[in-house]
């Protein structure tokens, strides 16, 4: 009995060993610096909410999240109700046009919007060229251009979700709901989206995780301008090196991360019992 | 229209057009990049009759470009190779032994997966700061930590891979062939890990795609002298748009096409075969 489980130890010791190593301990170094650097004392904790710099950036964080995550999963559910039961060959079609993106890595598709909405770029060079406007919107470096490329890149991880619990719809319901007198647009708001409200919440959690720690394609597309708090962490690391404040804001955004995660869970759960 | 019941839960005209618009959102920015990867100018800028592959030629003949490339490819091979290896030993502990113990283990081996990449990146980062001095192949600005951090990130999800392979093979394959005097490791090495063998590529596959574009943490435990190709085009992104990065996206995007065409018409062929059958 013993010499079988240190086969099976075998199997099972060598990656955790390595993640307790390289990650786990780690880890918790960083927290202790939020308690010690510059001096001990929960000082950067009060910071990070007296502070009107740091206040400046997590209120804005939170409307780009909030913003990101409406627009997302609004513009998912429809792509996923039509996946789900629109004409086969629109199906196809929305299959390639989601996976296509969801396969690009996060710099190209960043890069794409910068092609597009730069001053000199092809939106504002079109419409300056047909006369509708005189001088180039302000489409990128500003809080826009973030929240248009992390909509962009978040819709598929949305879609993902919700087309399963669309799929899980058992179409007897509409179709007694139809029966009984009620039009398309009743059967949708009173019957279709209540039942697939858990996938809904879901994909706005995950989408909502996924954008408060977005860091690559604010950066690019603020320009620097509207520093989200991943961005933020970075250079309080790298520029005013003020590590103790980098780590008590990592842990302060792992804290709400988890709390999500436990709601998630709670709504997955949920979703099986509807399903 | 109620006396036809199919058509109740058919998407509208409207929501139809909101899916047609998304699409135009999602594909915009992806097309926007081709014409501008053929100018001829030297700088970010539409071709006007200019058109030139020089950005293309770029990739190559400039150092800058072409050495980052390989330097991506070599590793994201190696930690494709070693991130596999750790989940295959791993996933198929788990296979067999089943207790609060190893589920402990494995909400643990998945962290990397939950945390906020940002999160990932500051641990690794002090982690590999504080490896300069006793073990500097894996330290700080190293390949070796590259390598290192790009396995910590990409072993939790080619774990899922395998695992979702793994739950798929009938156990009582394994207890045959114990039960005819095979040892566990005959027992894995013939039997379940040539069943498992699409899991294991597809595995592999994941955390080579994921080693190959990370950027966020690779931004935090590199300066100057480990220059990968995200962190090359996220350079050549900050100030001056260098038109290469156009170029190495349309050659990246087509690539993602054709993998994904690639994969398609090879599930048509075999579910083709499989129907013959």
């Amino acid at each position: 009995m013993t010499r079988s489980w240190m086969r099976y130890a075998i199997l099972l010791a060598p990656l955790p060993l390595f993640l307790v190593a390289s990650y786990v301990l780690p880890f918790f170094v960083v927290a202790k610096w939020s308690v010690t650097d510059p001096e001990p004392g929960l000082g950067q904790y009060i910071r990070i909410f007296t502070d009107p710099t740091v206040q400046v950036v997590l209120i804005r964080t939170l409307r780009i999240c909030v913003i990101v995550t409406l627009v997302s999963v609004t513009l998912a559910y429809a792509i996923a109700y039509n996946w789900v039961f629109g004409p086969p060959k629109r199906q196809r079609l929305i299959e390639y046009c989601v996976l296509i993106p969801f396969w690009i890595s996060v710099l190209i598709r960043a890069f794409g919007w910068l092609i597009l909405l730069r001053n000199n770029g092809i939106i504002n060079e079109s419409l300056m060229s047909v006369g509708v406007i005189k001088e180039p919107l302000a489409l990128v470096r500003n809080e826009l251009g973030s929240i248009i490329g992390m909509t962009h890149f978040l819709i598929p991880f949305a879609v993902f979700p919700l087309a399963s619990a669309l799929r899980q719809v058992d179409p007897r319901v509409p179709q007694a709901a139809s029966g009984l007198g009620a039009g398309r647009m009743r059967i949708f708001w009173t019957v279709t989206l209540p039942m697939t409200m858990p996938g809904v919440l879901g994909a706005s959690i995950i989408v909502f995780v996924f954008a408060l720690g977005f860091f690559i394609t604010p950066a690019i597309l603020s320009g620097g301008r509207s520093v989200m708090v991943a961005e933020f962490i970075y250079l309080q690391l790298f520029q005013t090196v003020n590590w103790g404040l980098a780590a008590a804001i990592s842990v302060v955004l792992l804290v709400i991360v988890a709390a999500l995660g436990a709601l998630l869970h709670k709504v997955a759960r949920l979703d099986k019992l509807v399903g | 229209m109620s006396a036809n019941p199919n058509s109740t839960d058919k998407p509208g005209r409207v929501s139809a057009a909101i899916v047609y618009l998304t699409i135009a959102f999602l594909l915009m920015p992806l097309l926007a990049i081709v014409p501008v990867s053929f100018t001829g100018a030297r700088y970010l800028s539409m071709p006007k009759g200019n058109w030139s592959l020089r950005h293309y030629e770029a990739l190559i003949t400039n150092p800058v470009w072409f050495d980052s490339i390989k330097l991506s490819l070599g590793i994201a091979l190696a930690s494709a190779a070693i991130a596999t290896m750790f989940a295959v030993m791993f996933g198929l502990g788990l296979w067999y032994v089943r207790n609060r113990f190893s589920t402990m283990l494995a909400a643990l081996v998945f962290l990397p997966m939950v945390m906020p990449p940002v999160v990932s990146a500051i641990i690794l980062y002090f982690f590999e700061t504080s490896l300069i001095d006793i073990a500097p192949w894996i330290g700080f600005d190293s390949i070796g930590g590259v390598i290192l951090a790009h396995v910590v990130v990409a072993t939790p999800f080619a774990l899922v891979t395998f695992m979702v392979s793994l739950s798929q093979i009938d156990r009582r394959i394994d207890m045959a062939a114990r039960g005819l005097g095979a040892s566990l490791w005959q027992s894995i090495f013939w039997i379940i890990l040539p069943n498992a063998r699409f899991g294991i590529i597809s595995a592999a596959f994941f955390a080579f795609i994921l080693s190959w574009e990370e950027i966020s943490v690779t931004l935090f435990i590199t300066s100057f002298n480990v220059v990968t190709l995200p962190r090359q085009m996220w350079n050549g992104m900050r100030d001056n748009i260098d038109p290469a990065i156009a170029a190495i996206s349309v050659i990246l995007i087509s690539l993602t096409v054709l993998g994904i065409l690639g994969r398609d018409l090879w599930r048509w062929q075999r579910a083709r075969v499989a129907k013959a059958a």
